[in-house]
Formats: C-alpha cells, structure tokens, sequence
C-alpha cells in the first residue's frame, strides 16, 4: 500500500505576527505527501474556491485543521472553508459519501494556560469539549476524528518549546504516512 | 433716438433669425444656412432693412471669438501641447498648399503678383465659425475628423498673424519701417505674456471674489468682460481676438469655474455667432454678382474644388476614416472671416486695389454658403453609399427592450460593468457614440447602439422611462455631468450610477445628486498598493484589510472634503488631516497586531 497523504489547513490571518502557529507551519511545508495550505494567503479576501477545495480533499487521506484558537473556534476562513466547501452531496446528505473513511485531526493553540480549561478553571470546559462542533462535522461527514493536538499559553512559550512542538507534530504526521491514525496520538 | 434705432435693428434682426432658421432646418437646410438667408433677406439687397453692414460684421465678429474661448475652455494646456503635431503639421500642411495652389492659379489669370499673394492667403483660411458650429451641430468634435479640421482652424488663427505683418511690407504704401515692425512684434509678445501671467494668476482669484458675492449677473459680466478685455488687448497689437480669446480660454480649462463661465457664454456665444452668419448673408454684393455673374460663380467653384481637394488629398496622413473623408473635404472648402479682415487691411496698405477685394469679399461669402449646401448634398448622396464606412450614420433606432439597465458608454470602463450584469443575467440597453466601435462589438455578438446618451429623446427610446438604473460609463466628463443633470431632472425615478475620474469629478457628481459614484481607477489603483505590499512580504490578508482599511477612510473623507470643496483653504487642511489619521490608524493596527498577533481569544 502506498503512503497516505494529508492536507494541513493552515488559518492564521496574520502570520507575519505568529508565534506559535507559522513555527508549526513551517515545519510541515517540506513533508513530502503532505499539502500545506494556507487559507488566508490563497483567499485575502475570504472567497474560496469550491471546487479546488474538494478536489484537494479527495486527493487527501487526513485532512488537518492547524489554527489559533479565537473565541473558542476557528478563525473565520475556517468557519468559512467549512460552510462553502463541506456541501451536501460532497460531504454529506445524498450522495455525500466523498469523505467518508478519511481521518481528520485538529492542531491548536489557545492563549490561555492549560489550568484555564478544566471544570474548575475560569473557560469551565475542556479544550476537547470546545472543540465538539468540529467532531462533530467530521462525524456527519464519515470522517474519522482523533483527539487534537493542543498548545496551550501560546503568547508566553518559550521559543525552544515551541520549536519541540513543530518537531512533535512534523514527527506525527511523518508517523501518519507510515503506520496510519495511531501515530496522531503519539504512538506511532 | 439712437436707442430706438439699436433696439429697432435688434428687432429685425431677431425677427428674420425667428422666420429663417427654424425654417431652413424643416426643410433640411441647416441653421446656418438660415442665418445667411435671414442675412440676404433683410440686408441692402433683399428688403434693405439694415444698413452699415461692416459695422454688423464686425460687432458679430465677436461670437467667433467666444466660440474660440468656449473651445479653449475645453482644452487645458496639457491637451493642447498634445495637439502641437496636428495644429502645426495639418494646420501648416493645408495653409501652406492651399495658398500656393490659389495664388498659382490667381497668377496664371494674369492677375497682379500682390493679388495672388493676398488671394493665396486670405481664401487658404477657412471658416471657424461655419465649421467648429457644424462639428459641434454633428457631435464630431472628438472624432479624428473632427480633431484634424479643429487643429487646422486654429492653426489659420495664428497664421493670420504671420499673415497680416506680410501686408506693410509687400504694400507699395508709405508702409511702417522697420523699426515699428520691431516694436509692433515686442509689443506682440509682450501682450502675449501678459495674457498668459494674467490668466494664470489674477483671473481666478478675481473669479472668486465676484462668485463669492453670489451675483450671478456681475460673474456673467465678468466673464464677458475677461473675454473681450483679453480679445482687445490682442487687437490692439494687431493679434487676432480670437487667438487671445482662445488663449484665455485655455488658461481657465483647469480651473474650478470652466463650467460656470461655459455656461454664461454660451447664449451670448450661440446668438453672435448667428448675428455673423446673418451679417455675411447681408454683406454678399449681389450688385457685383449681377454684373459678373459667370465670374463670380466660375471663382467660387473653383475655390470650394481646389480647397476640397487639398484636403482630401490631407485626409490620409491626417488619419481620417474612409467613411468621414468626403466631410472633411467639404467642411473646411469655404473661405473665412479673417478673408473680410485680411482683404480690407491689404486694400488699406494699398497691396490690392478695393475692387478686387470687393470681389473677394463677394467669393469668399458666397463659398461661405456653399458649405451648408454641400453638406445636403453630400447627407443625400454621398454618405448614404458609405453605408459599410459611414461617416455619420443616423442614430440607430433603439428598440425598447425593457431592459432594467441602460449603460452608457461601452468603453473599457463600461464593457466590464456590462459584462458583469448580462452574467447574472441582467438586460442591458447600451449606447456608445463610436459607430465604429458599435460595429466592431456587435461583430462579437454584443449588441450596442449608436448614439449620443447625451440626448434625452434618444434615452427615451432605449426605455429610460421604463430602466431602473443608468449607468454613465462615458469618457467625456463635460457631457457625463450634463447627461446626469437632465436625467435628474426629468427622470427623478431612476437610479443614476456615475464613473468619476477623480475627487473633484466626484464633487460634481454629489453636487448633481448622482446615487452612486465610482472613482474609476480608484479599486484597481488600491488592488496595486495590495500587489505592492505582498511583495514586500505583508500577509495576503493583512494587505486586504489595510487597503480595505484605506478604503473606507477615504470614502468617510471624502464626504467629510465635499462639505468644504469649494473652500480651498479649508480642503487643503482637511485633505492633509484625513491622510493624518488614515497614517495613523494604520500605523496603530500594526502595532497592536505585533503585540497581539497570537492566539488572543481562548
């Protein structure tokens, strides 16, 4: 069997000014099987291109959702990606089976520190439960989903921290042509 | 007494231009044939109702030189200095052919060489008045006809100074000696600078002090008063009135009260040039032509062919299109009024005896009234078997397609509008003054009309009544105001959509009440600043909020300038304090995002 491939969407809509996210960006660009690309630089002005989208999407065994986190979602290039080129009959309804046994993973970073998002913490839920709608629609499209990749306290990490955590993510993704999903959880 | 008498001749002379022209264009003559019969009819030789006909001609004289300021008005300096190649090139080509050709052929009738000098001179110049009206009366000004016949009318206006130092020196008078012809050409160009310095710094300052007192008579007057100030100085150094007339024009083009002063001269400009057409119908000797009638019609043949000719055999290097070439022969073919003038100061300086300039008087009005008529004839006969390359093709007959959207203009500005509604299927009426282009176009299947969108009959039949939305993509901005302004007041129903060229093109649109208006090269001028950005390294997004940013700063200022247009000083300012703050936001944006540009939210 050939080595899968991923297609890393990469939302951060100032990444002249990223700490964090264009680190990890730059760590996957050179991964071959692997398309890293980013919405904001392709679609300046958030008009996307639907059919480029879900042909990139076809071509691609995981597909990855890599953003900062902004009020507790995706930025808004991503909401968008997903309202404009997860249609019916593509990715669900009738006929909407194009996804269907893909894998989908998410790599984030919030700004808050870990302590923040736990029950007794002051954003009372867990990182995984604020990102539910994002299971959510991989589940609606047939997608596999896996627990994300999260980075939290973006604004105060260390640089060499930050750096471990592109190393840490380009290793898994590498993992994830060879052994397949397990590899996103770190067992690979 | 003589109040009576001015306001009796005033009377007639309205009354025969109120009978004859309305007249003469039912039974498709043409105004300005009207004129000259108007002139015939009341003159020494019809009823006699007037007489000292050189004193008419020459107070009339004087609508030329406000059609020369008018048309001055119309080109600023940059588009005049890029008209120096046609004035001088085809205005030089024709004078220069068209009197050796008529004084070869005056001497080959054993006529004195002085004759055949001032022949040569005074018939190679043609009629200003007759052909910039009929240019105008045809829409062709902007036509490559039209611009070829206007360089060289105004390269005879300035010949006619070359021209006129001739006389003393071939005339066997006591003529000026050579000092005075020095002092006369110092004074020439010191007249000259004064005109230029004048115009360019005093006139406007004075300008707005009389518009500042809101009298709109005493503006009118001063306008009036500019014009004739500037037309007398040139006479008074033997320059022609409207050359200085013309230069004072183009000196105000630029300027913020060019549609104000069009407009205020523009009735005196319409009602002189008539009482000149009226006063050469009245100044044709038909004594001389009853005693050499074979004579007199032999000559003026023999001039409308030759001039006819010359440029026609002109049309090619001066570029005119196939379909226009015969017009353009015809419409320069006549004698001129400078003829009048050159003939009686030559006879003056004793260079013709006054009998021969009696004849050439007779000639050149005569020939002055053979244009209109060749027109006829060449509308009749002519034109219609140019049909493939027609010249001047009727305006086409608009079909009423009850389209919502009329576009005027189908320019590289308005074929993209255009593209854009007839993509989402929107019906577009379109209407462009270029027949050739209106060809051309609908060889690729897109159907367009001929016509000037100017004209409310002609909107009226492309449905305006029935549209909900005009589109003024022109490239004329004179007549794009004007259009808007009609449309605004007798179609108050319909949106009016307006490309500007600039911010002060702006200005008049709101002063107008346009409903929406367009910088034209404002968005794709931003899309470049974005371009400019991103190779520098900015986020592709980030330059499109930035220049978005920009864009609404400069909308928000741009209402915020309006409020104060016409305040120069206080334009200025706020001008300077909008690119303050647009600086300023900007520069805070950036900042924040270095200090924020991370995960901010969660």
């Amino acid at each position: 069997m050939s080595e899968r491939t991923a297609l890393v969407l990469f939302a951060h809509p100032d990444p002249e000014h990223s700490r964090v996210n264009r680190v990890l960006r730059d760590a996957l660009t050179d991964l071959p099987g692997i398309v890293v690309h980013d919405l904001y630089e392709t679609y300046p002005e958030l008009h996307i291109d639907v059919r480029r989208e879900q042909r990139l999407l076809a071509a691609a065994d995981l597909l990855v959702f890599l953003h900062p986190v902004y009020w507790y979602s995706c930025p808004a290039i991503l909401k968008e990606w997903q309202d404009v080129v997860l249609e019916r009959g593509f990715a669900y309804g009738p006929g909407g089976d194009r996804l269907h046994g893909k894998d989908f993973w998410q790599a984030v970073s919030t700004g808050g520190r870990a302590e923040a998002y736990r029950r007794d913490g002051y954003n009372r839920y867990t990182i995984e439960e604020m990102l539910r709608p994002f299971e959510a629609t991989a589940n609606i499209c047939g997608m596999r989903h896996h627990p994300p990749y999260v980075i939290h306290n973006s604004r105060h990490l260390d640089g060499a921290i930050v750096t471990r955590h592109a190393g840490e993510l380009r290793r898994r993704l590498q993992g994830y042509r060879q052994y397949g999903a397990a590899a996103l959880r770190g067992e690979g | 007494m003589e109040n009576h008498d001015l306001l009796l001749k005033s009377f007639v002379y309205l009354l025969a231009t109120v009978l004859a022209v309305p007249l003469a264009r039912r039974l498709g003559l043409g105004a300005v044939l009207g004129y000259l019969l108007a002139g015939v009819m009341i003159g020494p030789w019809g009823l006699g109702l007037i007489g000292a006909v050189e004193e008419v001609l020459h107070f009339a004289e004087f609508g030329v030189v406000l059609l020369l300021f008018l048309i001055g008005l119309e080109l600023n300096p940059a588009r005049l200095w890029a008209l120096r190649r046609p004035i001088f090139g085809m205005g030089g080509a024709q004078v220069l052919a068209c009197a050796l050709a008529i004084g070869g052929l005056v001497l080959a009738l054993q006529a004195p060489w002085r004759s055949a000098v001032v022949a040569g001179m005074g018939l190679a110049l043609s009629s200003t008045a007759i052909a910039l009206r009929i240019l105008q009366e045809r829409n062709l000004l902007s036509t490559p006809a039209g611009n070829a016949g206007f360089s060289i009318l105004l390269f005879q206006d300035i010949a006619v100074i070359p021209m006129m130092a001739l006389l003393p020196v071939i005339g066997r008078g006591a003529g000026a000696g050579e000092e005075s012809a020095w002092l006369d050409a110092a004074k020439a160009v010191a007249v000259i600078v004064g005109i230029v310095l004048g115009g360019h710094y005093l006139t406007r300052p004075l300008l707005r002090f009389v518009a500042a007192t809101g009298l709109r008579e005493v503006f009118t007057a001063t306008a009036l008063a500019l014009v004739v100030g500037a037309a007398l100085l040139m006479q008074a150094v033997g320059l022609s009135m409207a050359l200085g007339a013309f230069l004072g024009g183009v000196l105000l083009a630029d300027s913020e009260y060019r549609h104000a002063l069009e407009s205020d001269i523009e009735p005196f400009k319409g009602l002189l040039l008539g009482l000149f057409f009226v006063a050469v119908g009245m100044s044709v000797d038909f004594g001389q032509v009853a005693r050499q009638p074979l004579l007199i019609l032999a000559l003026v043949l023999a001039l409308v062919a030759v001039k006819s000719a010359i440029l026609y055999g002109l049309t090619w290097p001066c570029r005119v299109s196939a379909g226009e070439r015969g017009l353009f022969a015809v419409l320069l073919s006549q004698g001129g009024e400078f003829g009048f003038v050159l003939f009686n100061v030559a006879v003056g300086y004793r260079v013709i005896p006054q009998s021969t300039a009696d004849l050439l008087v007779v000639v050149v009005a005569l020939s002055m009234a053979t244009t209109p008529l060749l027109l006829i004839v060449y509308d009749r006969l002519l034109a219609p078997r140019l049909a493939g390359r027609r010249a001047q093709p009727p305006m086409d007959l608009i079909e009423d397609d009850a389209n919502p959207v009329i576009l005027a203009g189908f320019g590289r500005y308005g074929q993209i509008v255009a593209r854009l509604l007839q993509a989402n299927g929107v019906g577009v009426t379109i209407i462009d003054h270029d027949p050739d282009h209106v060809e051309r176009v609908r060889r690729f299947g897109i159907k367009s009309y001929y016509g000037d969108s100017g004209r409310l009959d002609l909107l009226e039949a492309a449905g305006i009544a029935r549209a909900k939305v005009l589109i003024l993509a022109i490239d004329d901005r004179a007549a794009l105001n004007q259009t808007a302004a009609e449309v605004r007041k007798h179609f108050p129903h319909i949106r009016v959509l307006a490309r500007a060229w600039d911010m002060p093109h702006a200005f008049e649109l709101m002063d107008i009440g346009v409903d929406h208006i367009q910088r034209e090269t404002f968005d794709s001028a931003l899309q470049t600043g974005v371009a400019a950005l991103r190779q520098l390294g900015m986020g592709a997004h980030v330059a499109h909020r930035a220049a978005q940013t920009f864009k609404q700063h400069d909308l928000e200022a741009l209402h915020s300038l309006y409020e104060v247009h016409k305040d120069e000083g206080e334009l200025i300012t706020r001008t300077v304090r909008a690119r303050q703050e647009i600086e300023e936001t900007l520069r805070a944006d950036r900042s924040w995002r270095r200090e924020h540009g991370e995960e901010e939210w969660g």
